[in-house]
């Protein structure tokens, strides 16, 4: 059993004592493991390859030698992680500005997005708002229509709250695709970040305004070319909705709605309103092209959600993923992101084996609601074929979905809502792609 | 004098709003406790002074504006302003909507306003908001409804001499109004 790319094949012993910590089928060893390890004195297991293959001595490297260079305003990332870049389309040519970008989901860790790097999606371009000129008007239903500058909301109290968003399309192109298409975790995945909106309650607001009797739903647009609108149930919009101004501690960046976004937790992306400058409050809801002709979703019936808002429970593993290679066998640690639109991540289960046996994860004990939670799980690949799958399990007790039983929930045209389980195929030479299992 | 008579006014208002809060139920009477919560900043106006900066449709033709148009008149701004890309007869192109035909029965399913959309107040609100794609709301009132009444006649929905207007419009019944589900309870 000799490992084919480098290091030492494992020792029997050491192999002996992950399987006998096994927790499912094809290698999932027991998260309890790595800490039974150290104190059995097998900790050189992971690295030992690493000592036998360099054995010289070590020079010092030439930044070690010389000054670096000064502090600077604004910093940026290491030029050797440049690679860690949005997934950028070319630029539409019949309706400017209107697309998607990713978030690299497989070339992160932790939980929170870094700005630079939260997926964007627009329908008319970003545009470039001065936000002295900009205002938020609140009228409709109200006792007395209010507008607010800018500088009037830095003055309001604000809460700051992590929270996932999500777009209505993320991973459609798993949902209707008669194919598994190549793909990586970021390419698939990633209409998905998870960043600290800081911002003043839309309840605050609309209490100066004083909502009026009969009113149960306020529709809100956005500065952008397209004017985007989208309409909330008044409940929501008093129960947890925000008028976020920072992102991760600086102003929102000018894609996600610079000067200021409606943020509704848990619900489609599409919903939380960027460069948000009108909130009507209504007995009704407006009934957009975006909550009609899009964001609804096709049945088999030929009837069709309306207003299908929380996102569903739903992983993903982000490493191995998809277009990733294994180059070594032995331990690996399988991760992903774990959320939810109803609640918080109570359990995630991991499966080698496409779903025969499952073994539980690690996963923070306390919780957020409605944001990422990161999972982990040591995995002994020894060079077998694998199919890696995670199935996501959240507060109110809602389980992700095999994909098999998601599609047959609707018509083929619904690409909105995916949430199915994803499948990383394994080959015995290590290559990892996208499958459906 | 008149300073105080307005103060009267004013709080009488208030707790009038308060109490009718109150008895609407316990979120809204919560949400008026709140109000202590900010500083008060926002500036008063006049919904009369969002004519035409409001382009919110309801509808129940909710927020139409005067106006009206037949296809008649609208295939003459269609084929200025919309044909380049959604095609000469609405058949759409390579990433543009079809804006004629359409079945939700074919394989797969084809999704256009006539065989998908459930209300006629849609199109004026989003052709009014959002289009052409590079000179959004650059289209009159009036202009607007000729151009949807043209694509109504595209679907086959309206005849090519039906005046849509802001009484007519909330009347024209789509042919998937019906299958919609409201899932909006579900948060």
């Amino acid at each position: 059993m000799q490992n084919k790319n480098k290091g030492e094949p494992l020792r029997s012993d050491e192999r002996i004592a992950l399987l006998n910590d096994q927790v499912a089928g094809n290698g999932l060893i027991s998260r309890r493991h790595l800490l039974g390890l150290s104190l059995a004195g097998a900790g050189g297991l992971v690295t030992s390859s690493v000592l036998a293959a360099d054995a010289g001595l070590l020079t010092r490297p030439a930044w070690s030698m010389a000054p670096g260079r000064d502090p600077s305003e604004y910093g940026n990332p290491s030029s050797h992680a440049a690679q860690i870049k949005r997934l950028a389309p070319a630029p539409n040519a019949i309706s400017p500005g209107t697309g998607a970008s990713r978030t690299p989901l497989h070339l992160l860790q932790g939980t929170i997005t870094p700005n630079s790097l939260h997926f964007e999606r627009h329908h008319s371009g970003v545009p470039d708002i001065d936000p002295a000129q900009h205002r938020l008007v609140l009228h409709g239903m109200v006792r007395q229509p209010l507008e607010f500058s800018y500088e009037d909301l830095l003055a309001y109290p604000m809460v700051s709250r992590v929270h996932f968003l999500e777009c209505s399309g993320n991973s459609g192109g798993n949902s209707s695709g008669a194919s598994a298409s190549d793909g990586s975790a970021g390419s698939i995945h990633g209409l998905l970040s998870c960043a600290e909106w800081t911002g003043v309650r839309l309840s605050t607001l609309l209490d100066e305004a004083g909502v009026a009797a009969g009113a149960s739903w306020i529709t809100a647009t956005g500065a952008d070319a397209a004017s985007l609108g989208r309409s909330v149930p008044l409940d929501k919009a008093l129960r947890d909705v925000i008028i976020a101004l920072y992102q991760n501690g600086e102003p929102i960046r000018p894609e996600q709605g610079y000067p200021m976004r409606m943020f509704v937790p848990g619900w489609e992306g599409n919903v939380s309103v960027k460069w948000l400058t009108q909130i009507k409050v209504t007995d009704g809801p407006a009934n957009f092209r975006d909550e009609t002709s899009r964001y609804t979703e096709l049945l088999p019936d030929g009837k069709s959600l309306q207003f299908t808002y929380p996102m569903g429970v739903k992983s993903v593993i982000t490493s191995p993923s998809g277009q990733m290679m294994l180059t070594r066998r032995g331990l690996h640690e399988v991760t992903g992101l774990a959320w939810s639109g109803s609640g918080s991540i109570r359990r995630v289960e991991i499966s080698a084996d496409g779903g025969r046996t499952w073994a539980d994860a690690l996963i923070d004990a306390d919780q957020r609601e409605l944001a990422l939670t990161r999972f982990r799980l040591p995995w002994l690949w020894e060079g077998a074929e694998a199919v890696l799958q995670s199935r996501a399990t959240d507060s109110a007790g809602n389980v992700q979905p095999s994909r098999a039983a998601w599609v047959a929930q609707y018509s083929p045209a619904n690409r909105y809502h995916f949430n199915g389980i994803q499948s990383w195929a394994v080959s015995a030479q290590g290559e990892v792609k996208n499958v459906y299992a | 004098m008149f300073t105080p008579d307005r103060k009267r006014v004013s709080s009488r208002f208030k707790s009038k709003a308060l109490l009718l809060s109150l008895a609407v139920g316990g979120l809204l009477s919560v949400s008026a406790v709140m109000a202590a919560d900010g500083p008060g900043l926002g500036k008063p106006i006049d919904e009369s002074q969002l004519q035409g900066w409001d382009l919110i449709v309801q509808p129940d033709g909710t927020g139409l504006p005067e106006g009206s148009g037949t296809a008649a008149q609208g295939q003459a701004v269609y084929e200025q302003n919309c044909a380049a890309c959604h095609g000469m007869k609405g058949e759409g192109s390579s990433g543009v909507p079809a804006l004629a035909g359409g079945s939700l029965t074919t394989t797969p399913p084809l999704m256009t306003a006539g065989s998908y959309w459930p209300h006629a107040s849609t199109l004026y609100d989003y052709v009014r908001r959002a289009m052409p794609p590079l000179a959004p709301k650059s289209l009159s009132n009036t202009e607007v409804y000729q151009v949807v009444a043209y694509v109504l006649h595209l679907h086959g929905i309206v005849e090519r001499d039906f005046v849509l207007d802001r009484a007519s419009l909330p009347q024209v019944k789509m042919p998937n109004s019906g299958n919609f589900i409201d899932r909006s309870q579900v948060q």
